[in-house]
């Protein structure tokens, strides 16, 4: 029991891009919900071979721009009509026109905010420590492997059974990695 | 991965089906289009003040689907000149619209005949006696003007039939150097489509009112053009994929990508909008300020008032709003109401610019705008669907064929 309570999950080998892509539909297919790819470059269509959610950044940025937007659209109306009035070339306190500069400056600002900061949130980062860091193999992942990693967590996880299939996915090399 | 395996291309899908509707449009479009023409022309002979409205209603039109075969040809030659492998398979509906341009040479010249009508700020006998017009006179002149306006159609017509004729030969050939031959040419092409369309915008609507001063005019008519046209290449994409074949190598991915571009465009006309306008604004110069005021103050401006709030919401809010989605424009039927209504807007955009500078209590939009646009958009469309029908719908040995048929969106 502790051993299982040790082990970070099951990391698998694979030789090509197309390898490792069907065998993400079949760890797809059999309910796996905590695992995960890594490739060393993005590998078209992986994302449906392993059945991920559309991204949540975009009702991020939305919130976000639609807030900078109307936040800059605010502070200069409380500013020129409320705070400190001032006669600027004849015109009404509230010129809209002159305000939208600003307005449209603060949404995107606001929206590349949710973009970037929304992207290191959701995945986590930055991540000082990962498990998988423990497999000297992984390293190559940055060069020409391909890895499916499932975690232990997992409801379906068996350390013995998951191995076996990796291997019969076609993993060319199967290894248990601890927390 | 079905990406990267390449689909092997079926040349019998690829030809418009004869029991398609549109192989049956040419000849009813082009009859009834004539029948339109004719038909308005026999209303208004007769009677000088509905000669001049029908030459109003004839000048909108025509500007109106101009503008859609000459952000057609821009695409076209922007395709080339950044050698883009996604829009292959898209690329000949903007070919074969670009090739009617010859059309609208020939459609130019009731624009002449109507000469003294549309231009008369500065075509009549009290123009003589204006210091700002008489300023403008080696620019602003009947001979001048008329020399120009052929310049540009030639040059339009002149690119937009090279480019469908060098690129449908490909087809039969195969012969690869002919993308490299149009790749070349696209650089000048560009450089002259630059020119022609900024100067046109000033003849043809600027100078329908020679006293208003702007920078920026040539570049909004383009952003209108080049907007359009990805509404255009959507609804003819999804009329061309039902009921045919064709949807298997056109697929959602590139929809997508028209979706994007209609998009993005779209933003990019209100941008130069709204700069026009903001600049005008701050300055309050009279002479510049006359524009907006023509349509949105006084007695005169109250009658326009109205389009000018459609153009703000309905040309950028509405569509800026429903197509920022990417579960709308992937949705074939959603993403083509979104083109539908941006081809009546643009329309908006059209009239908004040219009917404000007649002063007449027949100016409203009727009878004969709607006899001009089917007239007029009769006869583009029908030409546009002959040549369609008798050439293959895809560059089919186009050699960025397979890239474009892999393409999607991450």
């Amino acid at each position: 029991m502790s051993q299982k309570q040790n082990l970070y999950g099951v990391l698998a080998e694979f030789p090509s891009p197309a390898a490792v892509y069907h065998a993400c539909e079949k760890v797809r297919d059999k309910g796996f919900k905590h695992w995960d790819a890594h490739t060393p470059f993005p590998v078209h269509g992986l994302e449906k071979a392993m059945g991920l959610k559309p991204s949540k950044i975009p009702w991020i940025v939305l919130a976000l721009g639609l807030t900078g937007a109307s936040g800059g659209m605010a502070l200069q109306w409380w500013i020129n009509t409320q705070a400190y009035p001032l006669v600027i070339s004849g015109k009404p306190f509230f010129s809209w026109q002159a305000f939208v500069p600003v307005t449209f400056e603060l949404g995107i600002l606001l929206g590349a905010f949710g973009a970037v900061f929304g992207m290191l949130f959701i995945n986590r980062l930055p991540m000082w420590y990962h498990s998988l860091f423990r497999s000297e193999r992984f390293e190559k992942v940055t060069d020409d492997k391909f890895f499916i990693s499932i975690e232990a967590c997992d409801p379906k996880f068996d350390a013995t059974a998951t191995s076996k299939m990796l291997s019969e996915l076609g993993a060319t090399h199967v290894e248990l990695v601890e927390q | 991965m079905s990406s990267n395996h390449a689909k092997a291309i079926n040349p019998v899908d690829l030809a418009l089906p004869q029991t398609h509707w549109l192989s049956k449009l040419p000849v009813i479009a082009i009859v009834i289009g004539v029948l339109a023409l004719v038909g308005a022309l026999a209303m208004a002979l007769g009677n000088h003040e509905k000669v001049e409205l029908l030459q109003w209603s004839f000048h909108t039109s025509y500007l109106y689907f101009l503008s859609m075969a000459l952000g057609s040809l821009f695409f076209v030659l922007v395709q080339f000149a950044t050698r883009a492998g996604w829009s292959v398979v898209v690329r000949r509906f903007a070919e074969t619209y670009a090739a009617t341009l010859p059309l609208f040479a020939v459609l130019f010249i009731p624009m002449l005949f109507g000469f003294h009508s549309l231009f008369h700020h500065w075509t009549s006998e009290e123009a003589k006696s204006d210091p700002i017009i008489q300023a403008k006179s080696a620019f602003l002149n009947e001979q001048f003007f008329t020399v120009r306006g052929l310049v540009y159609v030639i040059i339009w017509s002149v690119l937009g039939v090279y480019y469908y004729r060098n690129s449908t030969r490909q087809d039969e050939t195969g012969d690869k150097s002919i993308t490299s031959k149009l790749q070349k040419s696209s650089y000048p092409g560009i450089a002259l489509f630059a020119l022609s369309v900024s100067f046109c915008a000033f003849d043809w609507i600027m100078s329908l009112n020679p006293h208003w001063y702007t920078t920026m005019f040539g570049v909004y008519y383009f952003a209108g053009c080049i907007m359009v046209v990805y509404a255009l290449m959507l609804l003819t994409t999804l009329s061309v994929r039902g009921g045919t074949k064709v949807s298997n190598y056109i697929s959602i991915e590139h929809i997508h990508d028209l979706g994007k571009l209609l998009f993005g465009f779209n933003v990019f006309w209100t941008y130069i909008a709204f700069s026009q306008y903001f600049l005008i604004w701050y300055a309050n110069i009279p002479e510049e300020t006359e524009f907006y005021a023509m349509r949105s103050l006084g007695e005169h401006g109250a009658h326009w008032l109205p389009w000018t709030i459609a153009l703000m919401v309905g040309h950028f809010v509405v569509p800026f709003a429903f197509l920022m989605s990417r579960h709308i424009k992937r949705r074939p039927l959603l993403v083509g109401l979104g083109a539908l209504w941006m081809l009546v807007i643009h329309y908006v955009d059209i009239h908004w610019l040219i009917r404000p500078n007649w002063h007449s209590e027949l100016n409203h939009f009727g009878l004969f705008d709607v006899l001009t646009l089917v007239g007029i958009g009769g006869l583009f469309f029908g030409f546009a669907s002959l040549l369609l029908k008798r050439k293959s719908l895809i560059p089919q040995k186009d050699p960025r064929l397979a890239e474009s048929l892999a393409f999607e969106n991450m």
